[in-house]
């Protein structure tokens, strides 16, 4: 009961006028910057951090949280509408966003995603409240080893988005993998992989270049080819009651989903070193793998955006928690809020909740606040958004190409990562010929720099030994689960053959 | 089609074997009291994917895949001339940025793209091509405060000109 009367506490506060305007301000600026393929809420918040110092400190991070949650929601815009993912958490919306957009149901892709966003925080604040000390001591016995199956079994899902041919999907994981293992040696600091000698791959190769060469130009480049430049998507439906009906389809036909990305991905966003993408990837994966009708994912099935939308909303949420409770950053955006807080004269940490309690339930209290506004504000512009889709495809693809390239240079600031992205972007179009799925080899680079350190440091633990990933309690489990989901293919495909054989 | 499939898996098995060598510049075994060595993961990744291709030739071989079993031609006249236009647009967009700044390049292409791909006509193609790169100055110089390569000497009068109005 002392909980709930800190969490109305909380809710006035961030209900205050300051507080509601900085909410309605940060969330509408967070969903702009997050639509834009490039830019995610890191950039948001890291811009306008000078800002907040005009404020008082509990002002300044309800802020900041609302920047946060609206670039998590503006996520998928990009995804669904332009069919380049922004950021790594939305690589899984693309999936089916994309696909229904070109069928001219951008609408309810965009509710869907909405809906399941605010489901999916919604679900994470409940959880943030009632458990956030518990859940922070569970995360502090995940190590190395736990660290490394969970990435395991993230790569085990990969097998399943990646269609019939397990060989090409295992080269595209593995291709990922080396792509991200570019640059420095992460451990011993010695540069590693720096192709033909050319200096500019000693700052590695981002999530970002490889994203936008594969959707912004491989792919774009695969539709004209394939249309012969005349991509035709039916008139997207505008009218209230059209949205009305897309909210009643996205709850009916998205639930699950919501249901799976809520849950599982708050678990995972908690964990210090993992957060929101493999959390929206895996929740994309469970989804599939639990659905009546696996093959309708990929080509627009609600509950594949539901799905890892409702998990990178319930993720980020859940990243906060470590930040807060252990004063461990789960993500790049919150080691800056982190940073914030530390310049605001407050000490993260589990005594956090005991001395600035005012500070941390106006916190929580704007969680609640902010994803209300983020959905009420997003399905406000959903029409502006779908309103993109009608414009001509010789008009809509060349602004494609340039939001990718510019994208890409604000995010890494270097011409060598341009023309990367246009080798990459050439290289994605005739493999995407020859039916090479890409997604997996985009998700992988995002999540080699956490499973290769872990690797490492879990065999130096064990002194070499790979048991190690067996033998503890939470690894073995993990562990065991994603074998059998990298060997189920295989295991199918022998089932398959035996009565064939039979005959 | 056919052809295409299996010399693509070729390609992709030679990048893997440069992977491999190039991952051999650390070691690529287990160090006493250090772990496995600084190659080793993007080593024994490579290997994998030399294997993968393997895997691709053997069922190119016994027609398993959709390419194999094609006698279409990889891209058509209309393809061939799509990909020159096209990515021969994009690669000269990005040639163009070190040149008349990325906001030059943007105006470029997209007047390039707009009339010669697109066919629009003069007014449509000015309005679109001059004020897309006037927004994302202001956007990206402005709000953003990322500067973006400004191309060579010749361009920086325009840039004064801008800067006057953000600052």
């Amino acid at each position: 009961m002392e909980v709930l009367g800190f969490l109305a506490d909380g809710i006035l506060m961030a209900l205050e006028p300051l507080n509601l305007m900085l909410i309605l301000i940060g969330v509408s600026v967070g969903l702009f910057i997050g639509a834009m393929p490039g830019l995610g809420s890191v950039n948001g918040v890291a811009i306008l951090l000078p800002v907040t110092f005009l404020v008082p400190p509990g002002s300044a991070i309800i802020f900041l949280a609302a920047i946060y949650y609206g670039a998590m929601y503006g996520g998928a815009i990009s995804s669904v509408t332009l069919g380049i993912p922004g950021a790594s958490t939305a690589v899984a919306t693309t999936f089916d966003g994309r696909p229904l957009a070109l069928q001219g149901r951008a609408s309810l892709a965009l509710v869907t995603a909405a809906i399941a966003s605010f489901i999916g925080g919604s679900v994470a604040n409940v959880l943030f409240t009632l458990f956030a000390p518990v859940l922070a001591t569970l995360a502090l016995s995940f190590g190395p080893p736990e660290i490394f199956a969970l990435m395991l079994l993230a790569f085990a899902t990969f097998v399943g988005l990646g269609g019939d041919d397990i060989a090409k999907t295992v080269f595209s994981i593995c291709f990922g993998l080396v792509l991200a293992s570019v640059g420095y040696d992460q451990i011993s600091g010695a540069p590693r992989l720096v192709l033909l000698d050319i200096s500019g791959f000693l700052h590695g190769i981002g999530f970002l270049v490889l994203a936008i060469g594969v959707y912004g130009i491989g792919e774009m480049l695969w539709t004209i080819e394939q249309t012969r430049g005349e991509v035709t998507t039916t008139t997207p439906r505008m009218t209230v009651s059209g949205m009305l009906a897309d909210t009643k389809e996205a709850l009916a036909r998205g639930w699950k989903g919501t249901t799976i990305g809520s849950f599982l991905g708050f678990f995972v966003g908690v964990l210090p070193a993992a957060g929101a993408t493999p959390g929206s990837l895996m929740s994309y994966g469970v989804a599939k793998m639990v659905s009546r009708a696996p093959e309708t994912y990929g080509r627009g099935n609600p509950d594949g955006v539901a799905a890892p939308e409702a998990a990178n909303n319930s993720a980020s949420t859940g990243a906060m928690l470590p930040m807060l409770t252990l004063g461990i950053p789960g993500s790049p955006t919150t080691a800056i809020l982190l940073g914030g807080m530390v310049i605001w004269g407050l000490v993260p940490g589990p005594r956090l909740f005991t001395t600035e309690t005012e500070f941390v339930w106006g916190l929580i209290g704007s969680f609640y606040v902010s994803n209300l506004a983020a959905l009420i504000i997003n399905l406000a512009f959903i029409p502006l958004f779908v309103w993109m889709l009608r414009m001509p495809f010789t008009i809509l693809a060349p602004m494609i190409f340039v939001l990718s390239i510019t994208g890409g240079y604000a995010a890494t600031r270097d011409m060598h990562d341009i023309w990367l992205i246009v080798i990459f972007g050439l290289g994605a179009f005739f493999l995407r010929k020859f039916d090479y799925p890409l997604a997996p080899a985009v998700l992988a680079i995002v999540l080699g720099p956490i499973a290769e350190p872990t690797l490492r440091q879990s065999l130096l633990l064990s002194s070499g030994d790979p048991s190690i990933f067996f033998t503890r309690p939470i690894a073995g489990p993990i562990t065991v689960i994603a074998l059998i989901l990298i060997f189920l293919p295989a295991l199918k495909y022998l089932r398959r053959r035996k009565p064939a054989a039979a005959e | 089609m056919r052809k295409g499939e299996l010399t693509t898996a070729g390609l992709l098995a030679l990048f893997s074997l440069y992977l491999m060598w190039k991952s051999m510049e650390l070691p690529v075994g287990y160090i006493r009291g250090e772990g496995p060595g600084g190659g080793a993961w993007p080593f024994w990744l490579s290997l994998i994917m030399l294997l993968s291709c393997g895997m691709i030739a053997l069922n190119w071989w016994r027609g398993k895949s959709p390419a194999s079993r094609s006698d279409e031609p990889l891209l058509d006249g209309y393809g061939w001339r799509t990909l020159f236009l096209v990515g021969g647009g994009i690669i000269g967009f990005v040639a163009l940025v070190n040149v008349v700044s990325m906001y030059g390049a943007v105006a470029v292409f997209l007047l390039y793209y707009l009339r010669f791909l697109g066919r629009h006509g003069w007014p449509l193609t000015l309005a679109i091509s001059l004020l897309t790169p006037l927004g994302m100055f202001f956007f990206f110089e402005g709000a953003m405060q990322i500067t973006m390569p400004q191309g060579m000497a010749f361009t920086a009068p325009v840039f004064d000109v801008l800067y006057e109005i953000i600052y």
